[in-house]
């Protein structure tokens, strides 16, 4: 069965088990890579990616449930505030062994762009679904903190 | 073998692993080399193509002034690809910008960890410890000859010449030259016997801040994990494992599965079944119809509170001397008072966030790997074992790892050798196949941080000085039964008791003892390894002694380390960054103060805390000392502290692995809490000027948070933490 769908701007038909959750249908169907498998449950975030612009967990999500809809991976970021989540990552240095970092990014970008000025407590609610086991997690909260500062200016 | 042995213990602290290097290596065909045999390299050399300068096993320059730079250790994210090249490339004076790092081939004969003897492998903290002079001598011979090819180029003494930024320059006839276009001339040179080395003072880039060298590529989803391998023909594969440690395959039926599309095959192996598919979907709806039944004869079938309850009797019984100085039976005896406590340490999981993942490529002589590995030249040895080739055979491309943490680590290379036994039982046909583990497969797989229980007894005499110290463990060996057992002294497994027969305060009489444990649990080293659980007890009880004498913790542990100059000073550097001497923090908050050595650093941490009404802690701020001798990247080192502090926390809050049954009793992040965001403290780290050779970072700021923490709710509620994980307490539920 083939199901359409907008990935990362392009019309893309798939033709997969309907069933398949679109992590793996993005991984090994589309052939993206940069959305990691970490749990299957939607319980780390490492397979984050923006869904019509929400940030959800694409483990759990069957391919049909996209079907018409738009799908952007860490692959296919461009906003404004995508770039500055990006920049302020590498200027302070957040990854260490790095494989949760794409979901973090999709995470943080999905916050910004609903909320320019994210508080402390904002950036808890957004980002606590997103497990690092490294524990970058004061890196991650000072670099939204300083994309959100230059993704206005 | 026994002479290595010997002089390995004199010379290195980590004499387990040196032991296993002699013990290994006899296994192992050294000789094999696959220099060269890579396709850039055989690229680079191609006709056309100017031969790159490679004066050693660790750099490479190329005529277009790239520089490559090989690690032999796993970046696991610790940071070690680009604190290997920063030490390279500052003796070199490369510039920075051109500096790209490239993984060694598995070759134990160029790139072994001289801390292990003749290992390749990662582990111990070690990866900047044990390279510091090797790769300053590399880079360095590498400067000398790139020198002299200029010197002799332009008819000038070499002592004439300076270089900045892989440019050489003659100052008086204004000649410069680019390190890429001396190479030529520089290979036809002989490399020198000797080479001085820069003075700390000229450090360039060590002590600077180059940025981590894996780091974009970390931000926009092109860095390649295991996981993301894929190659012609590849299959996937997802195995079925019994469901309690020790059970084996009795039977199987897999005709359900292999109606599921897209499952090719389902195979039999030591392991378990597995099931082969054309993609992982296939493969985990194949496996969820796998129907195994289990001989679970000698399957290890106890719950872990009735090993608990074991441990707990263990603990009166006759143990093995760790340490024993003075008499501490008789000053216990004497003492004016007397406390004691014991503390009880769950199996914890690794549980790194990229779920094991390796790719097998195995014909009839040749075995190719691909994989985040960090043990080569053992997972060489037991590849070569499951496929019946020669570990020459067996060649090995080590990626990315996403997170370790011990778990790679491993003495039996597990997932390594299920992934060749799969692909053997498969055919052994060349066809690639990734063998791929869940989450769930991660959390019920066994290689566990051992359970442990530990009772302590200190006495104080009149004067409320610490007198004398009795520390009982009991738990599982790491190394008993592994081939780094012939690093074990007297029965002792020194990763049992590290933190704990090493402790630096002055106390008359210590005893120190280790009551080993049975259980068929696969238990690893678990990052920062024994002080996981040492540090723990160790500083909680000081604490708790200091307490009973009357004292100041801080004070009192600054008076028992007078003669212990690095571990006094990130004590007293963390107070007082800490604002300790401030005096108390306000009712329903505490501070608490821990200090430790490991692998060779000190770090001591501050943590300060909140306890609600209901019992609730959180953790709002930890301050870190640390003392890692010079300092090759600081900001590599204060990840490492704030990265550590967040896995200890996590685990002194939530982490427990428990059986029923022999049951693992969690599956996922649900059931295995780690620390998340809103539960991540403010951390500041502040690390100790020294111009001592570097110490490792990766594993030493795991261990002082737990134990902060718990002085911290101490001070906060008068109340004790002994049972990890503290929401297993009657307090710090949450």
């Amino acid at each position: 069965m083939s199901i359409t769908f907008l990935l990362n701007g392009k019309s893309t038909t798939l033709d997969a088990d309907p069933n398949m959750p679109v992590l793996w249908a993005i991984r090994e169907v589309a052939g993206l890579h940069g959305t990691k498998f970490g749990c299957g449950m939607a319980m780390c975030g490492a397979c984050t990616i923006h869904l019509d612009g929400q940030a959800v967990r694409s483990c759990v999500m069957p391919l049909s449930a996209v079907s018409g809809r738009q799908v952007v991976t860490i692959e296919g970021l461009q906003s404004k505030q995508a770039k500055a989540v990006q920049a302020a990552w590498i200027d302070l240095q957040v990854p260490q062994c790095g494989y949760c970092q794409s979901g973090q990014i999709m995470s943080a970008t999905a916050l910004l762009e609903k909320n320019s000025a994210p508080t402390d407590a904002d950036i808890d609610g957004a980002m606590s679904g997103n497990i690092c086991r490294c524990a970058t997690y004061p890196r991650i909260r000072a670099a939204i903190h300083a994309a959100a500062q230059s993704a206005k200016a | 073998m026994s002479n290595d042995i010997a002089s390995a213990r004199r010379i290195e602290r980590r004499t387990f692993l040196k032991g296993a290097g002699a013990a290994t290596v006899t296994a192992l065909t050294i000789g094999f080399d696959w220099a060269g045999s890579t396709t850039r390299a055989q690229a680079l050399a191609a006709p056309g193509n100017p031969a790159p300068f490679a004066p050693n096993a660790f750099v490479r320059i190329g005529a277009d002034d790239s520089i490559t730079i090989i690690a032999k250790h796993i970046e696991m994210g610790q940071g070690s690809y680009t604190g290997l090249a920063t030490i390279l490339a500052d003796e070199l004076d490369a510039d920075w910008a051109r500096v790209r790092v490239e993984s060694a081939p598995a070759d134990a004969t160029r790139y072994a960890n001289l801390v292990f003897g003749k290992i390749q492998g990662t582990g111990g903290s070690s990866s900047i410890a044990n390279s510091w002079p090797q790769l300053r001598d590399a880079g360095a011979k590498a400067r000398a000859m790139l020198l002299t090819a200029a010197a002799n180029e332009w008819h000038v003494p070499v002592g004439e010449l300076s270089v900045d930024k892989s440019v050489i320059s003659h100052g008086a006839s204004k000649r410069q030259a680019t390190f890429g276009s001396l190479v030529k001339k520089a290979a036809a040179l002989p490399v020198p016997e000797t080479v001085r080395l820069k003075d700390p003072k000229d450090f360039k880039l060590i002590g600077g801040q180059p940025p981590r060298v894996d780091v974009a590529a970390k931000c926009d989803g092109t860095a390649q994990f295991t996981i993301d391998v894929e190659m012609p023909g590849m299959l996937v594969a997802l195995l079925k494992r019994p469901p309690r440690f020790g059970g084996k395959v009795k039977s199987f039926d897999g005709a359900a599965t292999l109606q599921v599309p897209g499952v090719v095959k389902v195979v039999q192996v030591p392991g378990g079944v597995a099931v082969v598919a054309k993609s992982f979907w296939a493969a985990k709806q194949g496996r969820d119809a796998l129907k195994v039944d289990w001989d679970e004869s000698s399957a290890e079938k106890r719950s872990s509170a009735a090993m608990m309850d074991e441990y707990r009797r263990l603990a009166d019984q006759p143990a093995l001397p760790a340490r024993k100085e003075g008499d501490a039976k008789k000053a216990l005896g004497d003492a004016a008072r007397k406390i004691s406590a014991s503390y009880e340490f769950p199996y914890l999981a690794h549980a790194p966030m990229e779920p094991l993942a390796c790719v097998v490529k195995l014909d009839a002589k040749s075995c190719e790997i691909w994989t985040g590995d960090q043990f080569q030249t053992i997972d060489q040895m037991n590849s070569a074992h499951a496929a019946g080739l020669e570990p020459g055979q067996v060649s090995i491309h080590t990626l990315y790892a996403g997170g370790s943490f011990g778990r790679r680590a491993n003495t039996v290379s597990d997932y390594i050798v299920e992934a060749v036994s799969i692909a053997k039982a498969y055919g052994a046909d060349g066809t690639p196949i990734k063998l791929q583990w869940t989450r769930e497969d991660d959390i019920h797989g066994g290689f566990y941080r051992p359970m442990y229980f530990h009772k302590m007894e200190a006495g104080l005499n009149a004067q409320n000085e610490l007198t004398g110290w009795h520390h009982v463990i009991v738990g599982q060996s790491i190394m008993a039964g592994t081939i780094f057992a012939a690093g074990m002294k007297d029965g002792i497994d020194s990763t049992s008791v590290e933190g704990a027969a090493n402790i630096a305060y002055a106390i008359p009489n210590i005893a120190v003892d280790l009551s080993t444990a049975k259980a068929g649990v696969p238990v690893l080293w678990w990052r920062v390894v024994g002080s996981s659980h040492t540090t723990f007890a160790v500083e909680t009880f000081i604490d708790e002694v200091a307490h009973a004498a009357g004292a100041d913790p801080f004070a009192f542990r600054r008076k028992l380390l007078e003669h212990e100059p690095r571990m006094k000073g990130v004590l007293e550097l963390a107070a007082d960054k800490a604002g300790w001497a401030s005096g108390p923090l306000p009712k329903g908050r505490g501070r608490g103060i821990a200090v430790c050595e490991a692998f060779n650093s000190f770090v001591a941490q501050v943590a300060e805390v909140s306890v609600d009404d209901a019992g609730r802690v959180k953790v709002d701020r930890v301050v870190c000392a640390v003392d890692c001798g010079t300092a090759v990247n600081p900001d590599i080192i204060k990840a490492q502290m704030e990265g550590g502090i967040g896995f200890g926390l996590g685990a002194a809050l939530y982490g427990a692995i428990t059986l029923k049954d022999g049951h693992v009793e969690q599956s996922n992040f649900n059931d295995y809490r780690v620390l998340r965001m809103n539960e991540a403290p403010k951390v500041e780290v502040y690390i100790m000027p020294s111009t001592e050779k570097p110490t490792g970072v990766g594993e030493p700021g795991v261990a002082p948070v737990g134990p902060a923490v718990a002085n911290a709710v101490f001070a906060a509620t008068g109340k004790r933490l002994y049972v990890f994980p503290f929401v297993k307490s009657e307090i710090a539920r949450s």
